[in-house]
């Protein structure tokens, strides 16, 4: 049977299978293209109306989610946890249900709290996009670190991806795992071992605190923030000794493989966790992840508007 | 039809469209995918000018999506620019008029052409929009409920018209 894309909703990718995540990928090749175009914008979702929820700081991934909206013809709107009555104490849910009482046909949230997407779409007629929930998952970084990938290497099958960083506090990281061993990559994550713990090997990847044995046999090399908000303890002694023992600098750089994707979901700590030359190198694709991010938001929002689901 | 029709209706449409056209420097062919592309390429071989030729992917602009489920959707590929030239639309079958009105607001994004001219391998009828093609391959008078299907070498492996019921 051919694959298709049946979801009205994208909480997570732990959901999906890999003929999904691949239809969804090749999906976001066409609204890649639709940027390149003199007029970037198709009439898709006309008359659509698309609510972006974050509740959590956000500027590239909301600013994403909304000019792909705008680009598919919807119109959208912003709200974030300051300008919304959640200050004047209304619940989560009685906001979901205002603004869905408004019409909204899709909301797009990102929350503090893991779960907020599914507490939604279980009593939302809308379609509820996850767009980061706590240290949960952020679909849409992984699928625009997989399409990124896929477009730089054609494929994800048998690659070494190393994720070095803060995995601990990462939704980012728990989307990329799921993500990359579904479609059979060899995932190895790497950094201190208070933001490492061994119990990551449950996911099907690596765990190391080497950092030069993680980074030797990379073919792509994914670097994470160190999320401060999140930690409620210190995990390391200062950032300096981090980024002594765990940066990528100039002299580990040396030590990868001669055609190694530096990837980085943003916002780079120049100096930190990446050596800024290395952040502006060829070798670097993180500006090109942000260009991906679009086509990938278009697409996520193109299938689960699109026509009849199983629900 | 078979092949052979096929290949004499090509060759009289690309005449047609050489006639109509004494201007060649500006004409380019885009055809709509999957079974307009082949088309389109075809045509352009027969008039060996070397004419650009494009493709594209009516998905995003259709009007039915809300009926549908979730369709497949492929990037469009027009490797020149609009703007200026005479664009050669080609399809293998008309019916209501609805792809070609997809394929039109779609053109229309890249640029802006100094015209489209609509070339069809089949004719069919029933238009719901008022949409009439330039160069026709064979006109078929069809009940609604019947198929067309166009079969081409590059995509199926044979080349052949065949109206199913």
């Amino acid at each position: 049977m051919k694959p298709t894309w049946q979801h009205k909703h994208l909480l997570g990718i732990q959901e999906l299978s890999a003929d999904e995540i691949v239809f969804l990928l090749d999906a976001a090749k066409a609204f890649k293209e639709v940027g390149e175009r003199s007029v970037k914008k198709v009439p898709s979702l006309r008359g659509k109306t698309i609510i972006n929820l974050f509740i959590e700081p956000s500027t590239r991934t909301r600013t994403s989610f909304e000019l792909a909206a705008k680009r598919l013809s919807a119109d959208v709107i912003n709200i974030t946890a300051t300008s919304s009555s959640l200050v004047k104490g209304e619940t989560l849910k009685d906001t979901a249900l205002n603004l869905q009482a408004l019409n909204a046909d899709m909301i797009v949230i990102r929350h503090s709290a893991a779960g907020a997407p599914h507490f939604l779409a279980k009593f939302l007629k809308a379609s509820v996009i996850n767009a980061g929930d706590g240290a949960h998952e952020h679909p849409t970084q992984a699928l625009l670190d997989a399409f990124t990938i896929r477009e730089k290497r054609g494929r994800i099958q048998g690659l070494n991806v190393t994720i070095l960083g803060d995995i601990l506090y990462s939704r980012v990281a728990r989307s990329n795992i799921w993500l990359l061993t579904k479609l059979g990559a060899h995932v190895t994550l790497a950094g201190p071992s208070t933001l490492v713990p061994r119990v990551f090997e449950e996911f099907g990847c690596r765990v190391t605190h080497d950092i030069e044995e993680a980074i030797r046999d990379a073919d792509v090399i994914n670097l994470l923030r160190i999320q401060h908000e999140r930690q409620r303890k210190t995990m390391f002694p200062s950032i300096g000794e981090y980024t002594a023992m765990y940066g990528l600098n100039k002299d580990r750089f040396t030590r990868t493989k001669p055609d190694v994707l530096i990837m980085h979901p943003g916002p780079i700590n120049r100096g930190v966790e990446i050596d800024s030359d290395i952040a502006d190198s060829v070798r670097s694709v993180i500006l090109e992840q942000v260009t991906n991010g679009l086509a990938v938001r278009m697409a996520v929002l193109f299938l689960c508007a699109g026509g009849k689901h199983e629900d | 039809m078979d092949a052979a029709a096929i290949t004499r209706a090509l060759t009289r449409m690309a005449h047609e469209i050489d006639e109509r056209n004494p201007d060649d420097a500006g004409i380019a062919f885009i055809g709509i995918r999957t079974h307009g592309v082949p088309l389109a390429q075809r045509l352009a071989s027969i008039l060996k000018h070397n004419f650009p030729t494009g493709e594209l992917d009516i998905t995003m602009h259709r009007d039915d999506i809300a009926l549908r489920g979730a369709p497949v959707v492929g990037p469009s590929h027009v490797p020149f620019d609009v703007t200026g030239k005479t664009i050669v639309l080609v399809d293998d079958v008309l019916f209501t008029g609805r792809s070609i009105r997809a394929a039109l607001d779609e053109i229309t994004d890249f640029g802006r052409p100094k015209q489209i001219q609509l070339a069809v391998l089949i004719d069919r009828g029933h238009r719901e929009l008022p949409i009439r093609p330039d160069y026709v391959g064979k006109n078929v008078p069809t009940a609604l409920a019947e198929r067309v299907t166009v079969r081409l070498t590059e995509v199926d492996g044979k080349d052949e018209v065949m109206i199913e019921r």
